[in-house]
């Protein structure tokens, strides 16, 4: 048989109703022009963060210069004088999220072991709900609460309460102001909880039932079950859950902002006003005068960055481990 | 050209089976039967697998060919290649060639999308699109292609009715494809690859999944749309093959073992491994 | 029979203790919640949604122009964040295999968990610098930075539930792949990818801190790309840390506003997450 040549072919394969003949050969170009867009918008999401770090080493090219790694360790933030120091920040970011840990991380716990192991099955959805919506409510919201109910209550009743009690610790010393390191942890603790809690939740349902079966089944209490079946196995999850919490309390701006008294000074009182990153940044990225001031402020932005960078990965190899362990276990 | 004159050779065996319509239209069969598509030395393979080695076939036009045999043996592959559904699969790559009216699909520069249009495909389970509804599933081919026919409620109906469902749905034609029944959503899905007007209709066991009231309406249907269109179906049901088709081809581990007239075929196999299936000793 | 005793005392302080913790949990949310209702209800009135701001020490007034900004900077946002946000989903559902694929997912996922505030320094560095001055498209590129991995992922997620059957059924129609992407898949996946967008646009419209050095403030109307405009979370901020009793006021009557947008359009996007349940 004598073939025809590829275009002959094509025309000969073009149906014989001529409604759709104009189709011809664009089938084939919509389908490698829409592959490309499609391929290109997905490089743009890996381009974005490439961006955000390459941009922002650009932006603190001045400053890494200038300061070098001294910048990390000098206590000094003038901008008058241009002398630039992350310590007061650095220090303000690592205290008021790892007071925020320890005070959500027990209730979060507490909250999903509730939600996963106890609420009878009418109150979990309703209880869900509330946790999404805490989570839901924007943080400059949180904020003005903090501003006109939380540090006020601080410094009428806690703050004087705790003074009472524990002054004679360097923590509780000092004025109360209510605006402060204090106020920044607890609204970081309230913000954070819903992630914590809703993670952990997560993890603790994926655990078999067979499991808690086999404890209940030995004559463990509700409680010892959840601590001899369901807490060994979701302990990777809830420590990936507590370090994605972290990665919030690092990262949170407003809610911080506007409550933390924002003063780059390191103190040992908890009722001193401090600064974070994130915190200096929004107060003061708009208003920098000069070069080396806003390379300063982005420099700061660039550790923000490589940090919550690093506990994001952490946290996800740790999350996912767990759920991939996961199907393996139910299928054993 | 191998498989042509085999057909050809099968073919022309009339008188033996009585004076029935039967053997009338195995007569009529023998008298035209104008190859429609045709493969040659085709192979097909899933990653390293072979699952399709060296298949010659001849698909007479206007007849209604089944492939049979038992499951594994590489049937459903083998229609997939006859309007190059077999590549969607990842992994999945295919030789020789498939000839449609004496034109190989598999040419360079043949589009499969065109292909597709003239070769429909009815798959096992009925799968309409859900998010539209009966009369937007049936114009779906059209629609997607581009096409705004200009009386869209006569292609509906002429589709529906085809398939033999129109005097079930004509009332709730705005519900959705979904909410019918499992018979009803198959005849759905004949409808809607009828709309296209294709030449050649590809069933890959259409009716495995339904009850023996919505086969056997399924199987009246064949029977009335051969006299417009090619029919290809894959069956493991050898009675249904038996009821259906004109010609019969069966496939063991991805090879043709034997091909030729349904009749001839069912009564006087003329391989062992043949009679064996169709006696019920293995599959 | 004591140790039987001490067991059943530690398992009730226990799940105590857990209920408490729910307790504990909750009260911030209803004293915030409430808060917002009561104080912002008080600062509720009609000029307030119809004014422009008043200078200090004026009565009166509204944040006509930041709702109105709100509205706008979230419009941009989805402009451009929702079909890049869509197709990259599409890429990684359809076309998505490899190292490609996976880089892309990951740094998506990655990119969720990085601090608003940062995507503002990027945002500013990159359009702000450039331009030499504060405008409502550098705000809203902002807002769609941050959108994007969520509007991509949920996207990815929904699409990969769409059944093959449905893919096939559109190709063997002899439709070329991207209509059947577009038109089948997409269109089946879309009242989930909805409620993906929704909830994304919710958190977007409550953002803060990418805005104070995108988008700025403005104490006028604009409907200018390329001029600064105010927001609602913006004037929220900037009326709660001023002295001004008035200005408080008017904080507590737009927190209430963004608080009821936001917590809308969450509820909805979960009843059309039912809905859907149900009708399958």
């Amino acid at each position: 048989m004598q073939r025809p040549n590829a275009l002959d072919l094509r025309r000969a394969l073009t149906p014989s109703a001529s409604f759709w003949a104009w189709t011809g050969t664009e089938a084939n170009l919509g389908d490698r022009l829409f592959h490309g867009a499609a391929a290109l918008c997905a490089f743009g999401v890996v381009a974005a963060l490439a961006g955000m770090g390459v941009e922002m080493i650009r932006a603190s090219l001045s400053s890494i210069e200038r300061f070098g790694l001294g910048f990390v360790t000098e206590v000094t933030w003038d901008p008058v004088r241009e002398l630039f120091g992350a310590a007061p920040f650095i220090f303000g970011t690592i205290v008021s999220s790892l007071l925020a840990l320890a005070i959500a991380v027990p209730v979060a716990v507490g909250v999903a072991i509730f939600l996963a192991e106890l609420a009878p099955a009418w109150l979990r959805t309703p209880a869900s709900f509330v946790v999404e919506l805490l989570a839901a409510i924007p943080s400059v919201v949180y904020g003005l609460w903090g501003v006109f109910v939380l540090a006020p209550w601080l410094r009428d009743t806690v703050q004087p309460a705790l003074a009472a009690a524990l002054g004679f610790l360097p923590f509780f010393g000092g004025p109360a102001r209510g605006f402060g390191m204090l106020a920044g942890g607890l609204i970081l603790a309230i913000m954070i909880l819903p992630t914590i809690a809703s993670v952990s939740r997560d993890v603790m349902v994926a655990v078999p039932t067979s499991y808690r079966e086999a404890a209940l089944a030995l004559g463990a209490t509700r409680f010892e079950t959840v601590q001899v079946a369901v807490l060994p196995h979701a302990k990777a999850g809830i420590v990936g859950a507590v370090i994605l919490g972290l990665g919030r309390a690092l990262g949170e701006t407003m809610a911080v902002t506007m409550v933390i008294g924002n003063r780059a000074e390191i103190s040992a009182s908890l009722f001193a006003p401090a600064a974070t990153l994130a915190s200096v940044i929004a107060n003061e990225y708009a208003e920098a005068t000069s070069d080396l001031y806003l390379a300063a402020l982005s420099e700061l932005g660039l550790m923000l960055f490589a940090v919550t960078l690093i506990l994001n990965i952490g946290a996800r190899l740790l999350v996912g481990k767990v759920g991939r362990a996961a199907p393996g276990v139910r299928g054993g | 050209m191998m498989a042509v004159e085999a057909s050809r050779e099968a073919a022309p065996t009339p008188g033996s089976a009585g004076d029935t319509a039967r053997s009338a239209e195995a007569r009529a069969a023998a008298t035209a039967p104008a190859v429609k598509m045709q493969t040659e030395a085709l192979r097909a393979w899933f990653g390293a697998h072979e699952v399709l080695k060296a298949v010659s076939l001849s698909i007479p036009e206007r007849r209604v060919t089944a492939v049979i045999g038992p499951s594994g043996c590489g049937k459903s592959t083998f229609i997939r290649c006859l309007n190059r559904m077999h590549e969607v699969v990842p992994g999945a790559r295919s030789a020789g060639a498939v000839l449609l009216d004496g034109v190989d699909i598999f040419e360079r520069g043949v589009d499969p999308v065109l292909v597709r249009r003239r070769v429909g495909m009815v798959f096992q389970r009925a799968n309409p699109f859900p998010a539209m509804s009966i009369a937007d599933n049936v114009l779906a081919g059209l629609r997607l292609n581009g096409v705004r026919p200009r009386h869209p409620e006569e292609v509906v109906e002429r589709a529906l009715a085809q398939a033999a469902l129109w005097d079930e749905v004509k009332d709730i034609l705005s519900r959705s494809g979904a909410s019918l029944s499992g018979g009803q959503q198959q005849r759905l899905c004949i409808a809607r690859t009828l709309a296209l007007e294709p030449e050649v209709v590809l069933m890959d066991e259409p009716c495995s999944a339904l009850d023996p009231i919505a086969t056997a309406r399924i199987e009246e249907l064949i029977h009335e749309l051969k006299d417009r269109y090619t029919i290809v179906i894959v069956t493991h049901n050898m009675q249904q093959a038996a009821r259906v088709s004109d010609f019969t081809a069966f496939f063991y581990i991805g090879e043709l073992v034997e091909h030729g007239e349904t009749d001839a075929l069912f009564t006087r196999p003329q391989k062992a491994r043949t009679e064996d299936y169709i006696t019920g000793r293995f599959g | 029979m004591d140790a039987y005793r001490r067991r059943k005392v530690i398992d009730v302080g226990a799940r105590a203790a857990c209920v408490a913790a729910t307790l504990l949990a909750v009260v911030p949310l209803v004293s915030v919640l409430a808060y917002v209702v009561v104080r912002g209800a008080a600062g509720l009135s009609w000029s307030f949604f119809t004014a422009l701001p008043q200078p200090v020490g004026e009565a009166g007034g509204g944040v006509a122009n930041a709702i109105l900004g709100s509205l706008q900077l979230v419009g941009i946002a989805c402009v451009l964040g929702v079909p890049v946000g869509v197709l990259a989903g599409i890429y990684l559902a359809e076309y998505g295999r490899g190292r490609f694929a996976t880089a892309v997912r990951y740094a998506a996922d990655v990119m969720s968990g990085i601090p608003s505030i940062a995507v503002g320094i990027f945002v500013y560095t990159l359009l702000v610098l450039s331009m030499r001055h504060f405008s409502a498209l550098a705000g809203g590129v902002a807002l769609a930075v941050l959108m994007l991995p969520t509007v991509t992922r949920t996207t990815e997620e929904l699409l990969k539930l769409v059944p093959d059957s449905l893919r096939e059924a559109g190709l063997a129609l002899g439709v070329p792949r991207w209509r059947v992407v577009l038109k089948v898949v997409l269109r089946t996946g879309a009242p989930g990818i909805a409620t993906g967008i929704m909830l994304a646009v919710a958190r977007a419209a409550g953002e803060t801190a990418p805005l104070l050095f995108t988008a700025f403030n403005n104490r006028f109307w604009s409907a200018s790309l390329v001029e600064p405009i105010a927001s609602l979370p913006v004037q929220i901020f900037t009326y709660a840390v001023s002295p001004y009793e008035e200005w408080h006021r008017q904080a507590w009557a737009a927190a209430l506003v963004l608080v009821v947008l936001v917590l809308l359009m969450n509820a909805g996007a979960r009843v059309l997450t039912r809905a859907r349940g149900r009708s399958r």
